[in-house]
């Protein structure tokens, strides 16, 4: 518990309302979307780039651990408070600074949920296209400090080829600024690159400069269903070499589709076995024949039917199909291990088919679904926590599935982090020499680990 | 006597919320509150960590699980569907019984149980009114003299009904002989402050031909009590309603209050089976209307000049599919009138029941919202299909300056009835039987 005087001096940085040390809100300032809680000891509500200045500096005085967090809800623990202290939430910060249609960027304080950001540049007739599931509820900063990507990020890449610079507090206090607004620049090290995805180990991110582009005129939407999982990852490889880059690639393996059959408004009928939903999005004249070019490549692998939206609406509906998938899952089983491995293109048939042979070697249902087009999977390890065993056959198929991620040159997260969740697998992926390098950079920025400890490397700095 | 469900009988809901956040994209008080306390995933862990004893019933954690409109739009974008607004309920439940009831929620609770209570105040109330109230200008309600406990001094307030509804009907009016038997459910705000919402419902149904019972011993629907925390006298109303209800083996029973709907088709069903039997009948005006196929006799009605523009305010209880469209399907029918798109039709008036007694400031702050949408559209009148949201909506208004007039559908209906066959069709008959 931190002492009376921290909080007053908390107090006198940010006022009085915006610090809490009431056991309610420590409660619900103890978790993320992995579910697992920690309470901080404090939560500092700040207004400004000036008053986290203040409270970092004090925090490294005092030796005081400090949580950066913005909506809670990441998938690996990044926000946690794991050590206590100062659970810093930066949702006050919310402000689009400015839309420049001049020069197609955007200046934001990290506290602007993604949607409302994508909604305000849209009306001006731009675009921001990174679109995490959690797009309504997180915040730009969240989206920044973990690299969040999204179905559409085939096509248009993720948060960090959209990032252009920020204003960052660095763990001793300081303000910087990293990058800037032009779309060239190379004065100095890389620090926005550094930045992005450092998990709120590195820095507090207080302004961001995103760039911005103009919005495509239409979409097409199609869901296509084939009788093998085999067929249907052949299909996405076949079109990435076919040189045609949809929006979006999305695809959900038998087990996926069991869980929505009964749901879904669409007739899944019983002969198919796997789905790809393709959009592609541009000039109007373009899509069509994209999307012709893009049936005629699947027709041959084993499709079993093909829906094409004719209007907005029709196109939603299909993606209905998609997003029913995560919250059916339970049907399978009540506890689900999450990871979001990413493997080249060409190598997700590979893949697909050593989880299959995971799940049935362990007897324990693993379902698979996501971002196809760019080899990102969700592997869903669906397991009953009240059965005896099931724990540890999950753990030893995250293991297996790691493994082979990283025999095919694949990572073990592709937009989720490391945060506490992939912490101790860490070692499978980064060889010890890069691992020091990093920790090197840590130590530098953060002699006394104040900042996020206990997130993405397990053992002490 | 029945009874709700106890906290503890949703351990198992509880542990499927996973804290994803949906809920902060949806939750209205969030939205200005800003606090993980205030939104579903927030209360869910509040529930969890009281049921393990981490934290007690304090001050700070009643005021948090008072911060709910019991609006259900957490539940129903919940990916798993946790029912967090009957956990919120729960946890009132268990507040009232460990706490006591606040001297509000008591009064509410008091009153409500007591028809010929009720009675007596709304006829002493409407007696006295120019000693306590004074009128706002454009007749849109009433506005508190003195400072009181729980009423904003500044808050507007719709007149008291000289005669309750139900006492100037007759329990049953005769329709065609072959044509079914609607029960009407009333509501205390129809049946006390809105009886014009009343007449418009009598009007509909007798241009159909229905017949109609008015059970004089219907009471509250329960879910200002159950709210309050209140759930032994919920429990209470629900079972003299059911007996009321059912009395009579009616067709269909019909309601058009939003709330009153929402409390006698959700909140009673555990109750028990002849309970679920009852939530299984009732039916919104709106809803039964358009399955009578009344909107299409609306739409043979002489079209009439110059429409009037009318924006419709979606009620946080009448969201529903199904229900959702109804409303919109009679208005779009109606020969007088334009049904206009209004900016945050679909946001919560701000009401909640209960949740803008004692949280006036953020219930004004979401009425602020749709001030600005009303403002911004063409609409002189705004139709709602609840009596709650309308008081609401008609204080908003009067705070804004603004001089659009806040009305229930059924009034528009009726209004649009007047004179014309299908509003003469069955009324000079209709008789005592």
């Amino acid at each position: 518990m931190l002492e009376k005087r921290i909080i007053n001096i908390l107090r006198d940085i940010v006022g009085k309302e915006y610090v809490s040390t009431e056991k309610t809100d420590r409660i619900c300032y103890s978790y993320d979307a992995t579910q697992q809680q920690f309470y901080p000891d404090v939560i500092v509500r700040p207004a400004d780039a000036e008053q986290i200045s203040l409270i970092l500096k004090m925090a490294n005085a005092e030796n005081i651990p400090v949580y950066p967090r913005g909506a809670g809800s990441g998938f690996t623990g990044g926000s946690v408070p794991t050590q206590g202290g100062i659970a810093l939430v930066l949702t006050r910060l919310d402000r689009i600074l400015r839309i420049d249609q001049d020069n197609l960027i955007a200046e934001v304080e990290p506290g602007v949920i993604t949607a409302s950001l994508q909604k305000a540049v849209e009306e001006v007739g731009l675009f921001y296209p990174p679109d995490p599931a959690s797009l309504k509820f997180s915040t730009i900063g969240g989206n920044v400090a973990e690299c969040a990507g999204g179905p559409r990020c085939v096509k248009y890449g993720v948060t960090k080829d959209y990032v252009l610079g920020m204003q960052v507090v660095t763990p001793q206090g300081d303000v910087i600024r990293t990058g800037g607004e032009t779309m060239k620049g190379v004065v100095g090290y890389d620090l926005t690159k550094l930045m992005v995805g450092s998990e709120g180990t590195l820095g507090v991110i207080t302004k961001i400069v995103l760039k911005l582009l103009p919005k495509p005129e239409a979409k097409k939407t199609m869901l296509v269903m084939f009788d093998s999982i085999d067929g249907a990852a052949r299909t996405v490889s076949n079109i990435i070499r076919g040189k045609i880059i949809p929006t979006t690639l999305e695809f959900m393996d038998a087990t996926a589709l069991e869980c929505v059959r009964q749901n879904a408004d669409l007739d899944i009928p019983e002969s198919a076995r796997a789905v790809l939903i393709i959009e592609v999005d541009g000039d109007r004249e373009l899509l069509e024949r994209q999307a012709a070019r893009i049936l005629e490549i699947a027709a041959p692998l084993g499709v079993v039917h093909t829906s094409i939206a004719a209007s907005d609406e029709e196109s939603e509906q299909l993606w209905q199909v998609r997003r029913s998938v995560s919250p059916s899952l339970r049907k399978v089983n009540p506890d689900k291990y999450n990871e979001d491995i990413c493997v080249p293109r060409s190598k997700l048939p590979d893949m697909i088919r050593a989880i299959e042979a995971i799940s049935n070697n362990l007897g324990i249902p693993i379902v698979n679904f996501g971002h196809a087009g760019d080899g990102n999977i969700h592997v869903n390890i669906m397991v009953d926590r009240s059965i005896d065993g099931h724990e540890e056959k999950a753990e030893i198929a995250i293991r297996e599935i790691f493994a082979k991620t990283l025999e095919l040159g694949g990572t073990m997260s592709g937009e989720h982090g490391v945060g506490t969740s992939k912490a101790p697998y860490i070692p499978m992926e980064l060889d010890s020499a890069t691992v020091v390098y990093m920790k090197a950079i840590k130590r530098a920025l953060d002699p006394k680990n104040i900042l996020n400890p206990g997130k993405i490397f397990l053992e002490d700095l | 006597m029945s009874k709700h469900k106890d906290i503890e009988a949703y351990r198992k809901q509880l542990r499927e919320c996973v804290k994803c956040g949906t809920c902060r994209a949806h939750c209205p008080v969030f939205k200005q509150v800003q606090s993980e306390a205030v939104v579903a995933r927030g209360k869910i862990s509040l529930a969890e960590a009281l049921m393990n004893d981490e934290i007690e019933l304090d001050r700070r954690l009643i005021s948090d699980i008072s911060q709910c409109l019991a609006c259900g739009r957490c539940v129903r974008k919940c990916p798993n569907q946790v029912p967090t607004d009957e956990i919120i309920l729960a946890l009132r439940r268990r507040i009232g019984r460990e706490k006591g009831l606040t001297l509000f929620g008591r009064g509410v609770s008091t009153v409500l149980q007591r028809p010929w209570l009720m009675n007596l105040l709304t006829r002493l109330g409407r007696m006295f009114s120019w000693l306590v109230f004074r009128k706002v200008p454009q007749n849109s309600g009433l506005r508190l003299r003195f400072p009181s406990p729980y009423i904003s001094r500044d808050r507007t307030i719709p007149e008291i009904a000289p005669r309750a509804f139900r006492q100037s009907h007759p329990e049953f009016i005769a329709g065609d002989e072959d044509k079914p038997l609607v029960t009407f459910f009333t509501g205390c705000m129809i049946n006390h402050m809105l009886p014009e919402i009343g007449d418009g419902v009598l009007a509909a149904l007798q241009s159909l031909g229905m017949n109609i019972l008015i059970p004089k011993d219907q009471g509250c629907c329960g879910l200002p009590a159950l709210c309050a925390g209140d759930g032994k006298g919920a429990a209470c109303l629900a079972d003299r309603n059911l007996e009321a209800l059912t009395a009579h083996k009616a067709d269909f029973i019909v309601t058009a209050c939003a709330s009153c709907h929402s409390g006698l088709t959700k909140h009673f069903r555990d109750l028990g089976p002849d309970h679920a039997a009852l939530a299984d009948k009732v039916m919104d005006i709106h809803e039964f209307l358009v399955d009578q196929g009344f909107d299409e006799k609306l739409l043979q009605l002489p079209r009439q000049e110059n429409p009037q523009p009318v924006g419709y305010h979606v009620p946080c209880h009448l969201r529903e599919p199904g229900l959702k469209e109804a409303p919109r399907k009679l208005l779009s029918a109606l020969p007088s009138i334009r049904l206009v798109d209004m900016k945050h039709a679909g946001a919560c008036c701000g009401l909640g029941g209960t949740f803008s007694v004692y949280h006036y400031d953020i219930s004004k702050k979401l009425g602020a919202l749709k001030a600005e949408g009303i403002r911004d559209s063409e609409a002189e009148i705004v139709a709602t299909a609840c009596p709650g949201c309308i008081m609401q909506l008609q204080d908003t208004i009067n705070h804004a300056g603004m001089s659009q007039q806040v009305c229930h559908v059924l009034e528009l209906v009726a209004a649009d009835l007047k004179n014309t066959d299908l509003g003469q069709a069955n009324r000079t008959d209709a008789k005592l039987r």
